[in-house]
């Protein structure tokens, strides 16, 4: 059943395409050596070359190209060994060339495809149209002064990758899942770090509507939003526009549009006549990027494992689809399940991370990359467990000990004598002391009441403060009733 | 003999002979520049105290044994070139005081090898123009005048008119250049002196404010053509900081000079004889060919069909990189800076624009912006890249035939200060020979070749393969052999 949202006319399909801006990952920018980090002081990470200075040329990044060749590859889309920058030309104060240099005519990663997974289950392909490096500019900052403006470089000339889809989506489901998908393999692929808040991924959602059957309407562009719920919420609050205006006898015109997050709707920004004459040239300081096949190949060849096949992979070792998928959300959450799941049972150890280890997370509203409890330390748990030192009822309370003092669950095994108890003599004269104590129970058990064994196996394991190994404690009960 | 009438070579070889020091050379330079510049005007800014300094330090260097291939020649640089610590103005209001934090890589080549700069010399603004005239320093005066005609003050040429008449006036041993349509070639035949645009990639760009980048290179003038030889030679090489710089060992430039042209065959283009050029074009053209014949070389008529759209083609290309390059000038960072009404950006655009640049400069980024708009790029900027290609073919298809091209550097001789400055057209013409091997990316030597009637310089130029600049320095020493070029300016130190 297709996603459609009723007008006053009937049901109306929706068609929805992405491009996504994401920072590359790189130590320099795409066209200067200056440093990348997010959250420096304003203009303290700034070339020459970024601040327009004459006679300052632009030398591309060659990792910048590295990491959209890897990109590519992870959207399984073809790369262009041949390919070129362009100059797209207008004026803005926090733009020191007066003109951006992009990929306009001949982009470095042509078409490619996402998979998307909705919550139904069904599975859809987004097709890539194209993938194209292009420098950033700088900020403008209107708020720290009353009459002026200020400038902030330290983004100008970072290397952005534009990601083009198709319109292939037909719902703000089918919008967001692609976004998280697109987020989700280019964490993996380590070359955006895909956080949104800090604007190192926005989207400019393309939309339209249309009736059953029709071929595609006019557009509007809703531009820079920055999260997954905000382009959900874009979507429909443009389509539902969109409709509105088709149903009143008007007509949507192409522009571009801004999402108000507050109000939930979208709000004009510029209309096709007010758009740019960007000017797009040949950028003649740069030659054409040229790349070798066998460049690529080795970058093809040192791509780490993505998404999709890592879920395969923990389905194979025994998981659920669900734990697989979760597991799989974040590449640090897969890390994290894999160090606790090495040479150990991988079932125990998504039980563990997804049960006690994300409960714990949620409660102290702590990060995976700011566990708790380390891999290490947790997985060391579970070998006190695989060999008896522990029970797993006894390992739930290490692992709340673990969390408060951050100690390795073997010491705190010591410390606190939590070690079980295996010794059959000791445990012998505790079922002894227990039956002792209960002749009156032990008459109704021994008259038929079967029941009351675990009564006693409770008793014991009580005396015992916990510590005795359950299985011993079993037979034990058995043999003195006997 | 008198410190300023050296060569490059003579100086170099004097101060290696301990006949004179890199101070007496600079003193005598400043003391030129001092009683001439103010008439005519090569010099933008002459940094005496500095130059005197280096003069020292280089001296010093001397003698403790390390001396570099230019140790303590006295250079001019053009004001084009961004120097540390030094006003860079590109000849315009815009830049507004900028000092440079930086050195260019080709000034900073000359500088490794113990050049000693005397200041910056004047150009048209942003290199734009032909006899340099649109500087906002004001014009520059050809050291040279009509014998029959001597009040009239004559143009050095564009745009590295301050480059051309500081070398032919004796105020330098010699300059740095830049060359986008025949910027260094057109007024080293207006002097009288020796220069050569090499191939597109030989030196680097970085640190020179660019006008169209896929056409700047930079070059020498100087006095001689193994002069040129030996500065070109200290500013070439790969620079990682241009990315279109080419990655090639640089040649011994100033051996080339000595080779013979025997066998050597000399291509004579039969598009660059023009309607209506001047006899005494023509004839210094066939006295040129002629003394090569003498020499033992083989001249070969050829044809490069495109010639004719050369002109068109660059004065769309070139103003619509120009265009786009002079856009970071907007009073924001650096440079003039024009008070906004109400705070506007876009009136803080228009005010600094329109007050920083001259009318040369805002014609040509008008031109540029007009052929990069939707609907005209199509006709007008993609049609030229495809001419362009055209032009580049003729002469690759040249060079099967020929080692080396000889045509006149220019239509005529130098022409006065207030002659051909209505219609910029007529002024757009002076590049006719000169702008096909920036379009080819090719290297181009002018050298003088004879006087014309009113006693004014001509030049002849050698255009060559890519990277062969060489084969340039040899046929253009041959000419220089034969035509014993001894005439001087009128105006000289």
């Amino acid at each position: 059943m297709s996603y459609t949202i009723d007008g006053t006319t009937g049901p109306w399909e929706l068609v929805i395409g992405l491009e996504v801006h994401a920072q590359v990952i790189s130590q320099s920018k795409l066209f200067s050596g200056a440093a990348t980090a997010f959250g420096a002081e304003p203009n303290s990470q700034v070339s020459f070359v970024d601040a327009g200075f004459p006679g300052m040329l632009p030398v591309i990044n060659r990792e910048c190209v590295a990491q959209a060749v890897r990109t590519g590859l992870g959207l399984n889309a073809e790369i262009n060994l041949w390919s070129r920058f362009d100059r797209k030309n207008y004026f803005y104060a926090d733009l020191p060339q007066g003109y951006q240099i992009s990929q306009y005519a001949h982009p470095i990663v042509g078409q490619g495809a996402v998979e998307i997974e909705l919550a139904d289950g069904t599975k859809k392909t987004i097709g890539i149209t194209r993938l194209h490096l292009e420098q950033d500019a700088g900020k403008s900052l209107h708020d720290q002064h009353p009459q002026k403006s200020f400038i902030d470089l330290n983004r100008s000339g970072v290397a952005l990758m534009e990601i083009v889809s198709e319109p292939d989506m037909r719902s703000p489901e089918e919008a967001g899942a692609y976004l998280s998908k697109l987020r989700q393999i280019l964490r993996y692929l380590g070359t955006c770090d895909g956080n949104m808040d800090e604007g190192s991924m926005r989207a400019d959602v393309n939309v339209s509507v249309r009736k059953a059957g029709e071929g595609y309407r006019t557009r509007c562009e809703v531009k820079n939003v920055n999260s997954v719920k905000f382009v959900m919420q874009a979507v429909e609050a443009e389509a539902r526009r969109q409709i509105e205006v088709w149903e009143s006898g008007g007509t949507v015109e192409q522009e571009t549009r801004l999402f108000d997050t507050q109000r939930g709707i979208t709000r004009s920004m510029r209309s096709k006549e007010d758009a740019h004459d960007y000017r797009y040239f040949p950028e003649p300081d740069l030659p054409p990027l040229v790349l070798e096949q066998s460049w690529v190949d080795q970058l093809k060849a040192s791509l780490p494992e993505l998404p999709d096949a890592r879920r395969a992979r923990y389905v194979a070792m025994g998981l659920t689809p669900y734990d697989a998928h979760v597991l799989t959300l974040e590449k640090e959450t897969a890390a994290f399940f894999e160090t606790v799941a090495k040479g150990r049972d991988a079932k125990q150890a998504a039980n563990w991370v997804t049960g006690d280890f994300f409960a714990a997370l949620n409660r102290l509203k702590r990060d995976i990359t700011d566990p708790p409890v380390t891999a290490e330390n947790l997985g060391a748990l579970l070998d006190l467990i695989a060999d008896s030192t522990i029970s797993g009822k006894i390992a739930k309370d290490v692992f709340e000990i673990m969390i408060e003092t951050g100690k390795a669950p073997g010491a705190i095994v010591e410390e606190r004598g939590l070690k079980q108890v295996t010794d059959t003599g000791a445990i012998e004269a505790a079922v002894a002391d227990v039956l002792a104590k209960n002749a009156d129970k032990v008459a109704e058990y021994r008259s038929g009441k079967d029941k009351l064994f675990g009564f006693f196996v409770g008793q014991t394991m009580k005396a015992m403060g916990g510590k005795g190994n359950p299985a011993l404690v079993n037979e034990v009960v058995r043999k003195l009733l006997g | 003999m008198r410190p300023t009438d050296y060569t490059l070579k003579g100086a170099l070889e004097a101060l290696a002979a301990g006949e004179t020091t890199s101070v007496a050379l600079t003193e005598a330079f400043l003391d030129g520049i001092a009683r001439l510049n103010p008439r005519l005007n090569a010099y933008i800014t002459v940094t005496a105290e500095k130059a005197l300094e280096a003069a020292r330090a280089s001296d010093a260097r001397r003698a403790a044994g390390q001396a570099g291939p230019l140790e303590g020649a006295p250079l001019a640089i053009k004001d084009l070139f961004c120097t540390a610590g030094v006003q860079t103005t590109a000849g315009s209001r815009i830049l507004g005081g900028f000092v440079p934090p930086y050195e260019s890589t080709v000034t900073a080549n000359l500088l490794r090898d113990g050049a000693v700069f005397l200041g910056k010399v004047n150009l048209d603004e942003f290199a734009m123009g032909s006899s340099n005239t649109t500087s906002a320093s004001g014009p520059v005066e050809n050291p040279w005048s009509r014998a029959n005609d001597p009040d009239t003050r004559l143009v050095p040429g564009g745009s590295s008119g301050g480059s051309a008449a500081a070398v032919a006036a004796r105020l330098a041993l010699g300059a740095t250049a830049t060359d986008t349509g025949g910027s260094i070639r057109q007024p080293a035949a207006f002097c009288g002196i020796a220069g050569i645009k090499p191939t597109y990639g030989r030196c680097s760009r970085f640190g020179i404010v660019a006008f169209a980048s896929s056409l700047d290179q930079a070059g020498p003038v100087a006095r001689t053509v193994e002069d040129c030889a030996i500065l070109l030679k200290s500013m070439s090489g790969f620079d990682p900081r241009d990315a279109t710089s080419a990655d090639l060992p640089v040649p011994d430039f100033a051996a080339a000079c000595a080779r013979p042209v025997k066998g050597l065959r000399i291509g004579v283009p039969r598009e660059y004889r023009l309607d209506g050029m001047a006899p005494e074009i023509e004839a210094l053209w066939q006295q040129g060919l002629q003394w090569l014949r003498d020499q033992g070389a083989e001249t070969v008529e050829i044809s490069l069909p495109h010639t004719k759209y050369a002109l068109p083609t660059y004065y769309i290309v070139a103003p619509a990189e120009a265009s786009s390059n002079l856009a970071r000038y907007d009073g924001v960072r650096f440079g003039l800076r024009e008070a906004a009404k109400d705070s506007d950006l876009r009136d803080l655009y228009e005010r600094s624009r329109a007050k920083g640049f001259g009318a040369e400069v805002r014609r040509r980024i008008m031109i540029g912006t007009y052929v990069l708009s939707a609907g005209y790029y199509d006709a007008y900027y993609l049609k030229a890249q495809k001419v362009r290609a055209l032009i580049r073919r003729d002469f690759e298809q040249a060079w099967g035939k020929v080692d080396a091209i000889v045509t006149p550097a220019t239509p005529s001789a130098a022409f006065g200060m207030d002659e051909r400055q209505d219609d910029p057209v007529t002024m757009y013409l002076n590049d006719v020979f000169t702008v096909t091997a920036n379009l080819a990316g090719l290297p181009g030597l002018a050298v003088p070749a004879g006087l014309d009637a009113q006693g004014l310089p001509l030049g002849l130029q050698v255009i060559g393969k890519p990277f062969d600049e060489e084969a340039c320095f040899t046929v253009g020493a041959a000419i220089e052999r034969a035509a014993n070029f001894t005439a001087l300016p009128g105006i000289r130190a």
